[in-house]
């Protein structure tokens, strides 16, 4: 490593002030960082510093959402051969995985090369250091779009969510509402049809072709039309179902969920009360039962869609949830009920998870604003009695 | 053992070079100095010239904006020199000792001397430098008495002096001291004792004792005041350091200055962590070689030798001179190396709060941690980590980011009133976006003094 680093110290005076390739300093500076630790030390204040940084809560994060993803490839391959009837021929699971490998790493790619490109740029105007943030959004981006999604469409969203949604406010860490979901959400608005019905989340199932007994269509569009869906909750659960890239297996976000929460990178708190928010919402329903969907058994919520992705890694996302102990159980209780109200009253969207999020960021600020209110009364209140 | 607190929040940091429980004795020679900028907000305006034959306990130097407040030679002997910084700053005023250890005579009968006699004797001697006020961890306004003196009988931090240790045999000292405390003020004196250990401050008399149980910060007065009994807007309490204590009440014991106190040479890099009994405000240089002297470093190492402990301590050198309040000394290897993929590594030689590496699996292990950073400056972004390690009822990333927006009405309402940089420094240990958290408190308390 010792020839790396006199490589990296012998170029670095190229990409500093007054040096050929100035313009790039903050991109040097990113991948300097990344490859060492820099030699920095205290200056003021506590003399040791925890060895955990941005860098690592980042990497954490990231590393939770490989199981998602990985089951996601192999999960875009089995619905693909599936469709077109080659399951039995062709199939195995590495095959499956392979066939969905190269369908999503292209849109991992291109969101993270637009997403990173906007970082390094803005950050070079500001001639700050690069954030980590966008190391998790590039991954969670893809994740959440359906796998026939095209790339411009990737593009545009990953633009607008790092710009609009995040360098606008001043960066990772200031942001209101989490960059992934704006990307989605954008998307949804902008561009409905690529990204709902029956056809966009098996690839190349809009091109036709596949068999006629096949169904596109997620178990959560069938219960909105009040169709009995064509899987069962097993397959819920293990993720064999059509869906958006990364949200369909309860198993293998559950797997990202315990890498999360053993690490402490997430609250269990915003985790477990969104599940119980939905949960109770779903019982509420079976309650009223006034339809074959409100009667759809409660837990059964928290296995369809995008509820199981969105509370385990969106709605911890820290920077736009909220921040107090206590605002974040309210936060997450109406982020998993609202997700469940939408769903099963509103006819017009299938899934309420990206919505109920998106809604309650901009609320998270109330919430904390009301707990923080709570101490400081605490404290006044003290006044009175010591006087 | 009646009123035990337990405290859950917090962090104990295990640290290799814990001062082993041996005493060294310096002999009362070379030099010795007092530093206007160990002291808050101090300017100081000289009273002596190189040359002249001072006393303990004679006028250094006094802080232009209280002139009441005295600072004084720590030794008898000549002075010999006024060191200064930039724009003529004073860094410190340096007494050759002659080892007599003549004092100047105060008027110390406490059972005669009324409240305003006894502060002009502690203004006088110099040892009322000793009080922290709170709010704002400043020197108190001798005009202003306090609803109550706190006192620390522990020390929780990373190698912190063992002060059951240090005051064996101070008992007499610490139980006149603890009288004068009671004359001082109309409340109550009140001791933070640690639960489970023997201590002659268990024996004091006229102090309200309330024992601790818990992980550091539980040692720190101010987390000590918030459980006893928090300070409420409008109000003045007093802290004062334990060993510091003793030497007000030696004062008034035996009559005479004496300014001996036990430091703990901690950390890593000290050949043979011990204590060392010497008066305060010795050179660096000498409590360093008496405790047995520094590691021999390899080529391209280097040592952060620190006054205090590694949370709270002031960054010295060798030819600097200890603080006078200075209880330990410590020595840990600089970090000024770079980190191959660092960030991504299991660093188990590394100490983490965060459970994301591993060390919390093995909470009994001992870390010679560096100095380096191990990060870059970012925004906040993690949240609920500061809340784990204050054992208060205050939000300290709502506190932080009040100052920074300097908003008043909030500072107050968050607790500004309640805290100083010690108690929140394991929250700047632990920031994963390694934020200045102690100056950003600092500068939000001066503002708070210069607005208020």
């Amino acid at each position: 490593m010792k020839a790396l680093r006199k490589y990296v110290d012998k170029i670095k005076p190229h990409f500093s002030k007054g040096g050929k390739f100035a313009a790039l300093e903050s991109t040097f500076e990113g991948f300097e960082t990344f490859l060492f630790v820099p030699n920095t030390v205290t200056k003021k204040g506590s003399h040791i510093r925890d060895c955990v940084d941005l860098k690592r809560v980042m990497i954490v994060v990231v590393l939770a959402l490989l199981p998602a993803a990985i089951f996601g490839m192999y999960n875009v391959g089995l619905q693909h051969f599936t469709a077109f009837g080659e399951m039995a021929a062709a199939a195995s699971i590495w095959k499956c995985f392979w066939f969905g490998f190269w369908k999503v790493l292209p849109i991992i790619v291109v969101s993270y090369v637009v997403g990173l490109g906007i970082e390094f740029t803005m950050a070079q105007i500001r001639g700050e250091e690069i954030n980590e943030g966008f190391l998790v959004s590039g991954m969670l981006i893809p994740l959440v779009m359906p796998v026939d999604i095209p790339l411009w469409i990737v593009a545009l969203g990953t633009a607008f969510a790092v710009i609009i949604g995040k360098e606008v406010f001043g960066g990772t860490g200031m942001n209101v509402f989490n960059p992934a979901i704006l990307a989605r959400a954008f998307v949804f608005f902008s561009y409905t049809s690529h990204i709902s019905g029956d056809q966009v989340w098996v690839e190349g199932l809009a091109k036709g072709g596949a068999l006629d007994s096949f169904t596109g269509a997620t178990p959560l569009t069938q219960l909105a039309d009040g169709i009995a869906p064509h899987t069962t909750a097993m397959d819920w659960f293990i993720g064999t179902i059509p869906g958006s890239i990364g949200e369909t297996s309860f198993v293998a976000i559950m797997i990202g969920a315990a890498i999360l929460l053993f690490t402490g990178v997430a609250s269990w708190r915003t985790m477990l009360s969104v599940f119980a928010g939905g949960y109770l919402m779903g019982l509420v329903f079976n309650l009223i039962g006034a339809n074959d969907y409100m009667l759809l058994p409660a837990h059964h919520h928290l296995l369809l869609g995008g509820f199981a992705f969105g509370a385990v890694f969106m709605a911890t996302d820290p920077v736009t949830s909220a921040q107090t102990n206590c605002g974040k159980i309210i936060y997450g209780l109406m982020i998993g009920a609202l997700a469940v109200l939408i769903r099963v009253v509103n006819p017009g969207y299938p899934e309420g998870m990206m919505l109920a999020i998106l809604f309650m960021n901009g609320v998270a600020p109330l919430i904390d604003h009301y707990v923080v209110g709570a101490n400081i009364r605490r404290r006044n209140k003290r006044v009175k009695l010591v006087k | 053992m009646s009123k035990v607190i337990k405290l859950k929040k917090g962090l104990d940091i295990k640290l290799v070079g814990a001062a082993e429980k041996t005493v060294v004795e310096m002999p009362v020679s070379g030099l010795y100095a007092s530093c206007p900028t160990n002291y808050e907000g101090c300017v100081p305006k000289i009273l002596v010239k190189v040359g002249d034959v001072v006393k303990a306990g004679s006028p250094l130097y006094f802080d232009k904006t209280r002139p009441e407040v005295m600072f004084c030679s720590p030794v008898s002997g000549v002075v010999s020199a006024v060191n200064r910084g930039e724009k003529r700053k004073v860094l410190s005023v340096v007494v050759e000792a002659d080892g007599k250890q003549e004092s100047e005579s105060f008027a110390t009968d406490l059972a005669t001397l009324s409240r305003e006699e006894l502060v002009k004797t502690l203004l006088d001697s110099g040892l009322w430098s000793l009080f922290l006020q709170r709010p704002y961890g400043v020197i108190p306004s001798p005009q202003v008495a306090p609803r109550a003196i706190f006192c620390s009988a522990f020390d929780s931090a990373p190698l912190a002096a063992d002060m059951a240790f240090v005051l064996e045999g101070e008992k007499e000292n610490l139980q006149k001291g603890v009288e004068v405390l009671s004359k001082l003020t109309d409340g109550k004196v009140y001791m933070g004792l640690k639960a489970g250990q023997k201590s002659v401050c268990e024996e004091l008399q006229g102090v309200e004792k309330f024992y601790f149980d818990g992980p550091h910060p539980a040692g720190n007065v101010g987390v000590q005041i918030h459980h006893i009994a928090p300070i409420a807007a409008g109000e003045v309490v007093w802290t004062v350091n334990v060993q510091d204590l003793a030497i007000i009440g030696r004062l008034f014991r035996t009559g005479a200055l004496d300014m001996t106190r036990t430091i703990a040479v901690t950390g890593s890099q000290f050949e043979k962590p011990q204590y060392v009994k010497s008066v305060a405000g010795a050179s660096i240089n000498k409590v360093v070689a008496a405790a047995g002297g520094l590691k021999a470093q390899k080529e391209g190492d280097s040592v952060r030798l620190i006054d205090g402990n590694v949370l709270t301590g002031t960054k010295t050198t060798n030819d600097d001179y200890c603080s006078i309040k200075c209880n330990q000394l410590t020595a840990i290897p600089e970090g000024d190396k770079y980190e191959f993929l660092g960030w991504a590594m299991p660093r188990f030689k590394k100490f983490s709060a965060s459970h994301s590496y591993f060390s919390w699996l093995c909470p009994k292990k001992q870390y010679d941690l560096d100095t380096n950073l191990n990060g870059g400056v970012r925004a906040y972004v993690v949240t609920g980590l500061y809340e784990k390690l204050l054992p208060m009822d205050i939000y300290p990333m709502y506190l932080l980011k009040a100052i920074l927006a300097q908003d008043f009405d909030k500072m107050i309402g968050l607790g500004i009133y309640e805290v100083v940089e010690e108690d929140l420094a394991l929250c700047e240990f632990a920031d994963p976006s390694k934020t200045e958290i102690q100056t950003i408190l600092r500068d939000g308390i001066n503002l708070m003094i210069k607005e208020m």
